[in-house]
């Protein structure tokens, strides 16, 4: 039975060579099949002598199972190349946009503010909120600002026509608001739209403010100076910012401070602070001498013009869109 | 308030530079917002005595001068008219450098010119061009004008913040000067004035509260056509003050060295003695600045006998004001009490330099030497006999003394200041003390209004100690948790989900144009200001849409074809009893393509249902109604009413035809506004048990009628519907050829499911026919 080898690779060298599954399983057919070749061989065993029997017919059964795994084999091939054909036929052109809805965006001044309040509770200060059509009590009186007091030209306030209220001109009456329904400690910030009559390239009769408030029996000035010399380091996310506290006047703190901060050349006014004046504690019942605390007003509009470099305020009360998208 | 540094330097000299000085100042609580040079650098110009002016041979506006300027005699060609021989004038020598350029000897029409003579404009001074600047007759030739100018002198303004009126003069500022710099002070000396005459006016304070003290003495025989001396005139110009007659400019000039504003009556003038009283109501005065007012009786006024001359502590009246002829002055120095002046100006429209000083508080121990002071100066300049002073007095205001603790003052700043230090600082400050222990017992002086409480104290003692010199700390704080109600969403949280819907948030301003208010809200009577900035900023906006429409028509002239905007913020509406309710809204508008214009999408415009999705999706618990009902914003056919549990919260709809039109937008806007307090509130999630077995869905195609509403109808069936149908949806809406003409085709997919067993078939035919005998009986269906 020499030939039982010509015929095994006499199959194997044509299997290798197809590349079309139909045509691979008519070869099949050729050997294994019916009447193939080897088929054929099993079935003329039985006119040899028994005892050439058993060793032909193992040799026959192993070159059957070499057959067998060649055409195993082939078949994957021939599968795997029609998958590839078939992926690359479907590629894509992935650099081609994605489609659907967009996004939008926050205002920058927003994001400013959405930054102060989180950084603000991460010292565990709750957000505060008040309405901004005030009565003279809140925006003023309670604030130790007595009616004719020269600190209340500071403001250009404007007035709404029943002669009895005001839009207030910054987010203080907040703080008389949330101490006349909380006891100490206090601890808050509130930010919101204020209004002063002025308008040029560095004013807007409505503009933003962030009020902080935190009383208690231990807070000082030191405190303040640290509480605010932190947040702008961190608002601005640089450490080599100055900050600087200068003496000033707020008729509702006392000492009073105007914060100023610098890059290095120059100094930029951030916002007022001080402690809490304690006619401001009387005014809502708090023992100023069991309670002490500071406040402090800060700018978002300008935090937003600094830390994006807007140059005009007018900016952001426009709505352009070619304006608001910078900042998605 | 802006002075000249030099004469700042006269009572006080401290070892620092001008920036030093301006330094220390604002970090002392006095901010100098500037600091400028009283005249542009400029070099090689000295005063010029004029020898002869001859006619240039050649031109006749030109003259040929002989100049002494300290050497030999220049020629120097001249065209001002103002040159004469004698003169002296600012003369700039060949080599000079002038704000315009280098002067060089040049020929003019044939005459050779060494040097020019200066007008004050050339010079870069002030924009007088009219002739030469003349200098005084004093003036040594060949002296540097900016010597003789004293031109190399700057101008400081300070911003003293409103309790700081002990600033407002040359005198306040240098015991500032002195306070945080520690050096010596040295106002300038005032001695009485001899008394020539014995003439007393009579005084009567008839308002004592209103007016506590009130000095005043009568100067007989003043010359007031004399020039005002140069360096009255200059130091006034300096401060920004006019020169008007000498008498006046002394008391100006008193009133800033000293701080304590003066007026000067003409004495002739005054019918018998004066009278500080309160105004009677409708009486009249024509003031100096020729401003005739109507009194009403909270005016205090100084009168004679029969009229008021004067409107206490604000300004003169024009009838009794010293003029060039006035012979005999009477000079008034008082003390107004602050509350009495305070919020005259914004009453007035015009406030002054004295009523700027009275509101804030003037010294009221400054009263005589002030006076004392004016009258050396008239007696100096104007001549005359001064009479004796007159003075009536009531209770002046009282400086009761001021406790302060030592620790207290630790306890408030956190740093450790010892007494001593204290002590230092208070001594700087010159207050009077006495020390007791850690307390000090200070009395403030008759300067300072802003000193009545420790904290006052506090105040000073950080401010000379230096804010600077107080540590930053990190205040330490028992670590409490915030709460954080998940039921309620923030605002950020609502941001973002609109953002995420492709929304760009804008902030528009509270007060808005009338008309917005009348179209977008048929609200005839917004809540207006009674100062407007401008009137298409008048009132109070009740609604974002005015707003957000006029954003979205401002962008599409800037050619933005598409345009969504959202903002947050408060609206106004008049609540009962003379309140305001101001509720925060939530506003979105959404104009052009549905989506931004891309490929392998076909383009269409924003409608409706669009926008409708996002308000969906912005309310947390899908429990909102959306009902037909017209809006005076919206399309009448394209809107609807948002509720909640029976409670109205918002509004969608497209914007009117009529609006599209008249705020000439070319598509219609969709548009929304819900309330903030509702979209905000949600709830927390609650686990149901899944099914263990698996839905089974059957489709229902019915048609009906066009004016049966799909909530209409999904409200009858979710109430009507056997409890194995566990949701029904819609998923298509036809109208067409296979549908007749007024009705529509709605195909609702119905799951059902029984938690423990699966359905059979029996069960499910029934539970989907009872939803057919509803839909038939209810809204006569036809199952299509």
């Amino acid at each position: 039975m020499q030939d039982l080898d010509a015929i095994v690779n006499e199959a194997l060298g044509l299997f290798s060579g197809i590349e079309d599954a139909d045509e691979l399983e008519r070869a099949k057919a050729r050997y294994l099949g019916k009447s193939g070749t080897l088929t054929e061989l099993l079935k003329g065993l039985g006119r040899l002598p028994a005892a050439e029997r058993p060793a032909l017919g193992s040799r026959i059964n192993a070159a059957k199972d070499r057959l067998e795994a060649a055409l195993k084999a082939q078949r994957e091939r021939i599968q795997g190349c029609k998958l590839a054909a078939k992926l690359a036929e479907e590629a894509l052109d992935v650099t081609l946009p994605g489609r659907g809805l967009g996004t939008g965006g926050l205002h920058p001044v927003t994001r400013t503010m959405e930054r102060i309040e989180t950084l603000f509770r991460s010292l565990g200060f709750e957000v505060a909120d008040g309405p901004e059509i005030e009565t003279d009590y809140y925006n003023f009186t309670a604030l130790n600002q007595p009616e004719n007091h020269p600190a209340r030209s500071m403001h250009d306030t404007f007035y709404v026509d029943d002669g009895k209220h005001l839009l207030r001109t910054h987010t203080s009456p907040i703080q008389i608001r949330y101490m006349e329904k909380h006891r100490p400690p206090i601890k808050i910030i509130a930010p919101g739209r204020v209004y002063r009559v002025d308008l040029d390239a560095t004013h807007s009769p409505m503009f933003h403010q962030v009020e902080g408030l935190w009383i208690d029996r231990h807070i000082t000035f030191a405190d303040l100076k640290g509480v605010l010399a932190d947040f702008f380091k961190r608002f601005f996310e640089r450490e080599d910012l100055k900050v600087r506290f200068r003496p000033s006047f707020f008729p509702f703190t006392e000492p009073s401070a105007e914060i100023d901060m610098s890059f290095g050349d120059g100094w930029l006014e951030m916002g007022g602070a001080g402690m809490v004046h304690p006619n401001v504690l009387r005014n809502v019942d708090i023992d100023s001498e069991q309670y002490r605390g500071f406040a402090f007003g800060l700018g978002p509009d300008r935090l937003t013009m600094l830390r994006y470099g807007v140059n005009d305020l007018r900016l952001f009360f426009e709505n352009d869109l070619r304006f608001l998208k910078q900042f998605n | 308030m802006k002075f000249s540094e030099h004469w700042l330097r006269t009572f006080v000299n401290p070892p620092l530079s001008t920036r030093e000085l301006a330094d220390a100042l604002t970090m002392g609580g006095v901010e100098v917002e500037t600091i400028e040079p009283v005249a542009p650098p400029f070099e090689r110009v000295v005063v010029g005595e004029v020898l002869s002016v001859d006619r240039h041979p050649d031109a006749d506006r030109l003259t040929v001068c002989q100049v002494n300027a300290g050497a030999a005699p220049l020629v120097i060609v001249c065209g001002a008219p103002n040159v004469r021989p004698g003169v002296r004038a600012a003369t700039a020598l060949v080599g000079a450098r002038l704000p315009a350029g280098e002067i060089k000897a040049a020929k003019v029409r044939g005459v050779e010119s060494h040097g020019m003579l200066c007008s004050a404009k050339e010079l870069g001074l002030s924009g007088d061009a009219e002739g030469v600047m003349l200098l005084g007759q004093d003036a040594p030739a060949g002296t540097d004008v900016r010597v003789v100018l004293d031109l190399d002198d700057r101008l400081l303004t300070t911003k003293p913040t409103p309790n700081r009126g002990d600033c407002l003069s040359i005198l306040g500022m240098a015991r500032e000067v002195a306070a945080v710099t520690g050096c010596k002070l040295t106002p300038v000396l005032v001695k009485p004035a001899m008394i020539a005459i014995q003439d007393r006016l009579p005084v009567m304070l008839e308002a004592r509260d209103a007016c506590p003290r009130y000095c005043g003495r009568m100067v007989r025989g003043v010359n007031a056509r004399v020039a005002t001396p140069q360096w009255i005139a200059e130091r006034l110009a300096r401060s920004g003050i006019h020169s008007i007659n000498p008498v006046v400019d002394i008391t100006n000039y008193t009133m800033l060295e000293l701080g304590q504003p003066l007026h000067a009556f003409d004495g002739a003038r005054l019918a018998g003695g004066l009278r500080v009283r309160f105004a009677r109501a409708g009486e009249k005065i024509t003031l100096l600045n020729a401003e005739v007012l109507e009194l009403t009786s909270d005016f205090l006024v100084i009168a004679d006998e029969r009229d008021p001359v004067a409107l206490a502590g604000i300004m003169g009246g024009m009838e009794s004001a010293v003029v060039a002829a006035t012979h005999d002055v009477f000079l008034e120095s008082a003390y107004f009490d602050p509350d009495v002046i305070a919020g005259k100006s914004r009453l007035l429209g015009f406030g002054s330099d004295s009523s700027y000083r009275f509101e804030r508080g003037v010294d009221f121990e400054g009263t005589v030497r002030a006076l004392e002071r004016a009258t050396q100066l008239v007696l100096e300049i104007c001549g005359g006999q001064a009479g004796p002073i007159t003075e009536a007095r009531a209770q002046l205001p009282r400086r009761r003394p001021v406790t302060l603790r030592l620790t207290r003052v630790q306890d408030v700043l956190g740093i450790k200041l010892g007494a001593k230090q204290v002590g230092s600082v208070l001594r700087r400050l010159g207050f009077e003390f006495t020390a007791a222990g850690d307390k000090f017992r200070v009395v403030p002086p008759s300067y300072r209004f802003d000193i009545a409480i420790e904290e006052d104290l506090i105040e000073e003692v950080a401010r000379i100690h230096g804010y600077d010199n107080i540590p930053a700390a990190v205040p330490a704080a028992p670590a409490v948790m915030l709460p954080a109600p998940e039921a309620r969403r923030d605002a950020a949280a609502i941001r973002r989900q609109l953002v995420a819907r492709d929304y760009q948030e804008a902030v528009t301003y509270s007060f808005v144009d009338r008309e917005w208010e009348a179209d977008f809200c048929a609200n005839a009577e917004p809540i207006a200001l009674a100062n407007p900035i401008a009137s298409q900023m008048s009132v109070m906006r009740s609604s974002l849409i005015g707003s957000l429409v006029d954003r979205v028509a401002f962008n599409a002239n800037h050619r933005q074809t598409r345009v969504r905007l959202f903002e947050i913020g408060r609206c106004f509406e008049r609540g009962g009893d003379g309140n305001y309710l101001q509720p925060v809204r939530i506003g979105g508008i959404a104009y052009g393509d549905a989506l931004q214009e891309q490929w392998g999408v076909a383009a269409r415009n924003v409608d409706f249902y669009d926008v409708k999705s996002d308000v969906m999706a912005l309310l947390p618990t899908r429990d909102a109604r959306f009902d037909a009902a017209a809006h005076p914003a919206l399309h009448p056919g394209k809107s609807a009413r948002i509720s909640r549990g029976g409670t109205v919260i918002g509004w969608i709809g497209e914007l009117h035809p009529r609006w599209q039109q008249k705020y000439d937008l070319r598509l219609a806007p969709v548009l929304f506004e819900l309330d903030f307090e509702h979209v905000a509130r949600g709830g927390v999630p609650v686990y149901n048990e899944i099914p263990k077995v698996p839905p089974v869905r059957r489709d229902l195609a019915v048609i009906l009628d066009e004016a049966a509403s799909y909530e209409a109808i999904l409200e009858e069936l979710s109430s009507r519907k056997p409890v194995v149908v566990a949701d029904i949806w819609l998923f298509d809406v036809y109208r067409g050829p296979a549908v007749q003409k007024g009705k529509k085709s709605l195909a609702f997919r119905v799951l059902l499911q029984d938690t423990h067993k699966t359905l059979t078939d029996a069960e499910i035919d029934s539970a989907v026919s009872q939803l057919i005998q509803v839909l038939q009986k209810r809204f006569d269906a036809k199952l299509r």
